[in-house]
């Protein structure tokens, strides 16, 4: 099976119903993404597949074909996506973190469809996202910052 | 160990100096993943020596052994603050290794606020025996007086600034074989160049761009993966089992069963996931849960085996029947979960006998413990390593996954991973147990306190080892009592009435297995005291901030207050002001003074609560919280943070739901947590004592949240909310009555 993960081409052996989610995990040994819940009711395996955010829990391999599947492993190189990860570093949002992955993927999609986000949107678009530590506030401060140095640079 | 310690030591006198050469290098650079060496100890782990805590390399770095981990919580950051500060070297010369039962000392399990407070401190005072070894060392080979000496950067010199010596130079890679020494002086506060500064977090960047190594993402090479096939009920029996049902299962390598335990192991994760669901497996029936819509009334009937009298001033049971005006009232919180959202998971690997662990266990050694008993192998053959996994907020189910593992790994003789799911975890993780109260009190003509007396209902037990679950379903060696937390913590009241009576009738049963989560006790206890409390200034007819330090006889519980008074802009209750309207907002106070003898916290919360849908939206908190001497106050800001806006969850969203036979609650739909757009705005306000001690900050800010959000739903609409978690229907069911 070939799949397209952040721009490369990897080719591993799986059954077509396995979710993304373990493809990448255990298979392509990129754990940046999360396993929280298996039902898409957290978040935390946020991945984008042609830049649409998905939850690759429940998202079969074999319908990915011809797809790009982008992750928290190349959001540094993403436009959008290293504003969301430097606000976040300066605003210390991460607790425990586990949730963070899926959080930054969701809000780097937001930004991109939406680039001045107001808390009605933040709530709309984060609100499959949830994080056990308490860290929303410091995500929806983080998510203002990194669209106003968007706004900013662009 | 002790004997290959003890032959190490006398070797060290023979040798006649304060360090012998002793190189920790290969040991540390493959401590994350070493073999146990053949049963020897390789470094001090013992309390009372300063090498179990620290050592110094020959290029000055200084490596950190915390018994205490960090759960998320920032504390790895802020235990190197307090190093690097004390020993007077960069930050970056800094590391840490934690939770590592070959390697750290037993400092306890990390619970109860008490990482930075103990254990921080312990370490604390290793580095400042370690600083004045270092300065004795440096005036004998220059024959000065140590009194001529200092420290900085990571080096001795002299005052006059005419010599200097690095620490790796005096001593690097080499033992101190020093005793602690609980008088070395340490430094003077206005020293400090971390301690006190908002210190980056030094795990953030690995967790935001996605590197850092979860317990959840480790491997060790050969590995396998498993997953548990949990019973039908809680204690139903394993009847039998069709092992034909997953033969077509790519690459499955066993079906484990062990009395009732049962379990699948395969060389692919989602090979173990597809097992596990497919199993043909017939399980007895079994109902042994009480009916949860009766679940007070089977608190209250329970048995109870002891009473502990917590505080008894006066003569209560006299004074109460002779007051001007009683109040009484029941209040009861729910059973909780600990809702981590990475479900546990645990490595092990048998090798030669021995077993090593790999867990986010907030306690390895006593979780080596367990694993020993278990197994029944002697506690010096298992070595639990930490690895940090998705917040640990109390004992959940990490231990319980470390030990499906263990098993595991010694039936297959292979490394094998555990992964719960997200159903094993809600559903057999071990819970907050269910908190009833009784409380009553009288008032004089003046509305002045007369007496108190209340009456919790809680399990017996204090925090001690939760058993494991697969040692019950294997019928392994496992501890029978219950441990709960010591949730008995904060029933006594940091008032001065002159008649208080504060009792915990310790049950001999709770329903689902239980221990403690964030706050344990402390969260229950204070929601009803504070939110009663809150019952009898308004029938006094009195502002509750003023009702409150009236009976405070504690300097800095009332200047807390004070400060919180002016922090949250109070001006009253609200409630005289409102007029009609189906949203109707409120104001509610709350203090604690943790365990009443630490951390000050009160907070103020302000709702909206919606007359006729019953949904209550917390809008702020205001917190002021004084913790003593504040190592990183933004980490201190992001615990209060995490405190409040978890424990907002807490309150008005959440409860353990339960058939006869299992836990009902099993997914995020059936136990909801808070989501964005729930979330209230926290301000908060800290009162800083740079040259006090620091007290816990992981906990102590959750205690005043339920009775704060009670009190101003109260001052809102009017109705006493004393069932947590406040859940809509409640709300209307409240108004409707009134």
């Amino acid at each position: 099976m070939e799949l397209d993960v952040n721009g490369q081409m990897r080719t591993f052996d799986a059954q077509p119903e396995m979710p993304l989610l373990w493809v990448l995990r255990d298979l392509l040994r990129m754990t940046g993404t999360k396993f929280g819940c298996g039902m898409a009711l957290c978040g935390a395996c946020t991945v984008h597949v042609d830049g649409q955010p998905v939850r690759s829990c429940i998202t079969r391999v074999s319908t990915l074909a011809g797809k790009k599947v982008t992750t928290i492993e190349a959001m540094a190189e993403d436009s959008i996506g290293k504003r969301v990860q430097a606000a976040w570093l300066e605003l210390g949002v991460p607790q425990c973190g586990y949730c963070q992955a899926g959080q930054i993927m969701s809000a780097t999609s937001l930004i991109r469809q939406n680039p001045r986000p107001q808390d009605a949107d933040i709530d709309k678009a984060m609100s499959g996202n949830i994080c056990r530590c308490g860290t929303y506030p410091r995500i929806r401060a983080a998510i203002k910052r990194a669209a106003d140095n968007a706004g900013s640079a662009g | 160990m002790a004997n290959a310690r003890l032959s190490r030591r006398d070797f060290l006198k023979t040798s006649g100096s304060l360090v012998v050469a002793f190189s920790f290098g290969p040991l540390l650079e493959t401590a994350g993943r070493a073999a146990m060496a053949d049963g020897a100890a390789l470094k001090a782990v013992s309390l009372d020596q300063v090498d179990s805590f620290l050592s110094i390399g020959v290029d000055g770095t200084v490596t950190c052994y915390s018994g205490k981990v960090d759960l998320g919580t920032g504390v790895r950051t802020a235990l190197t603050q307090i190093v690097a500060d004390e020993l007077t070297v960069a930050l970056d010369k800094v590391r840490l290794i934690e939770g590592d039962t070959l390697l750290t000392p037993d400092q306890g399990p990390t619970y109860g606020s008490l990482a930075i407070q103990v254990g921080g401190m312990q370490i604390r005072q290793a580095a400042a025996t370690a600083r004045a070894a270092l300065m004795s060392e440096a005036a004998k080979r220059w024959q000065v007086a140590p009194g001529e000496l200092t420290t900085a950067d990571g080096a001795v010199r002299t005052k006059s600034g005419a010599r200097r010596i690095s620490f790796g130079e005096l001593v690097g890679g080499k033992e101190f074989s020093l005793s602690l020494d609980t008088g070395a002086p340490l430094l003077d506060p206005a020293q400090y160049r971390f301690v006190g500064r908002s210190i980056s977090r030094l795990d953030i960047p690995g967790k935001v761009s996605g590197e850092f190594t979860y317990m959840q993402d480790f491997r060790v090479p050969g590995m396998l993966h498993a997953r548990v096939v949990r019973p039908l009920a809680i204690g139903a029996q394993l009847a039998s089992v069709d092992e034909s049902s997953v033969s077509g299962i790519p690459g499955l390598v066993k079906v484990v069963r062990d009395g009732n335990f049962l379990a699948v192991v395969a060389r692919t994760e989602w090979g173990a996931i597809r097992a596990a669901q497919q199993l043909k497996a017939s399980w007895s029936d079994w109902s042994g849960l009480p009916d949860e819509s009766r679940l007070w009334e089977h608190v209250r009937a329970t048995r109870i085996v002891k009473n502990d009298i917590t505080s008894n001033v006066g003569r209560t049971e006299q004074a109460l029947p002779r007051a001007a005006k009683r109040l009484s009232a029941t209040y009861d919180f729910a059973i909780h979960t600990h809702g981590s959202i990475g479900p546990s998971c645990a490595v092990a690997e048998f090798r030669d006998g021995k077993l090593t662990s790999w867990s986010a266990s907030q306690a390895t050694h006593n979780l080596r413990k367990q694993l020993a008993s278990m197994l029944s192998l002697p506690e010096d053959q298992v070595r639990a390593i930490y690895v940090e996994g998705a917040g640990c907020y109390g004992r959940n189910g990490h231990e319980d996954a470390a030990a499906d593992a263990a098993l595991l790994a010694r039936a297959v003789g292979q490394p094998v991973r555990v992964q719960w799911m997200r159903a094993d975890e809600h559903g057999w993780d071990p819970k907050g147990p269910p908190t009833l109260i009784d409380l009553e009190a009288g008032l004089d003509t003046a509305g002045r306190v007369v007496a108190w007396h209340s009456q919790f209902y809680v399990p017996a037990g204090a925090a001690g080892t939760v058993p494991l679950v697969t040692a019950q379903l294997a019928s392994l060696p496992h501890e029978t009592g219950m441990s709960p937390g010591n949730i008995i913590n904060d029933t006594a009241l940091p008032y001065a009435f002159p008649n208080v009576l504060t009792v915990a009738h310790r049950l001999a049963d709770t329903p689902l297995r239980p221990s403690w989560i964030r706050t344990p006790g402390r969260m229950q206890n204070t929601f009803a005291n504070e939110a009663f409390l809150d019952e009898l200034a308004i029938a006094a007819k009195t502002d509750p901030f003023e009702f409150r330090v009236r009976y405070l006889d504690d300097p800095r519980g009332i200047e807390l207050l004070k400060r919180l008074q002016a922090f949250a802009k109070w001006q009253g209750r609200t409630s005289s002001k409102h007029s009609g309207g189906d949203t109707v907002t409120g104001r509610g106070v709350a203090y604690v003074k943790y365990e009443l003898y630490r951390t000050y916290v009160g907070a103020v919360a302000t709702v909206e609560v919606n007359r006729t849908t019953g949904a209550i939206r917390v809008k702020h908190f205001a917190v002021v919280q004084d913790c003593g001497q504040i190592i990183n106050p933004d980490g201190v800001k992001n615990q209060i943070e995490g405190n409040v806006l978890q424990t907002v969850s807490r309150t008005l969203k959440e409860q353990v739901t339960f058939d006869r036979s299992r836990v009902t609650s099993v997914d995020w739909a059936s136990y909801p947590i808070l989501t964005f757009p729930e979330i209230p705005d926290v301000d908060i306000a800290l009162i800083d004592r740079p040259t006090e001690k620091p007290w816990g900050a992981g906990e102590p800010s959750a205690a005043v949240v339920p009775a704060a959000i009670s009190n101003a739903v109260c001052d809102a609409v009017g109705v006493r909310l004393r069932s947590v978690p406040f859940l809509p229907q409640k709300v209307l069911a409240a108004l409707k009555s009134v």
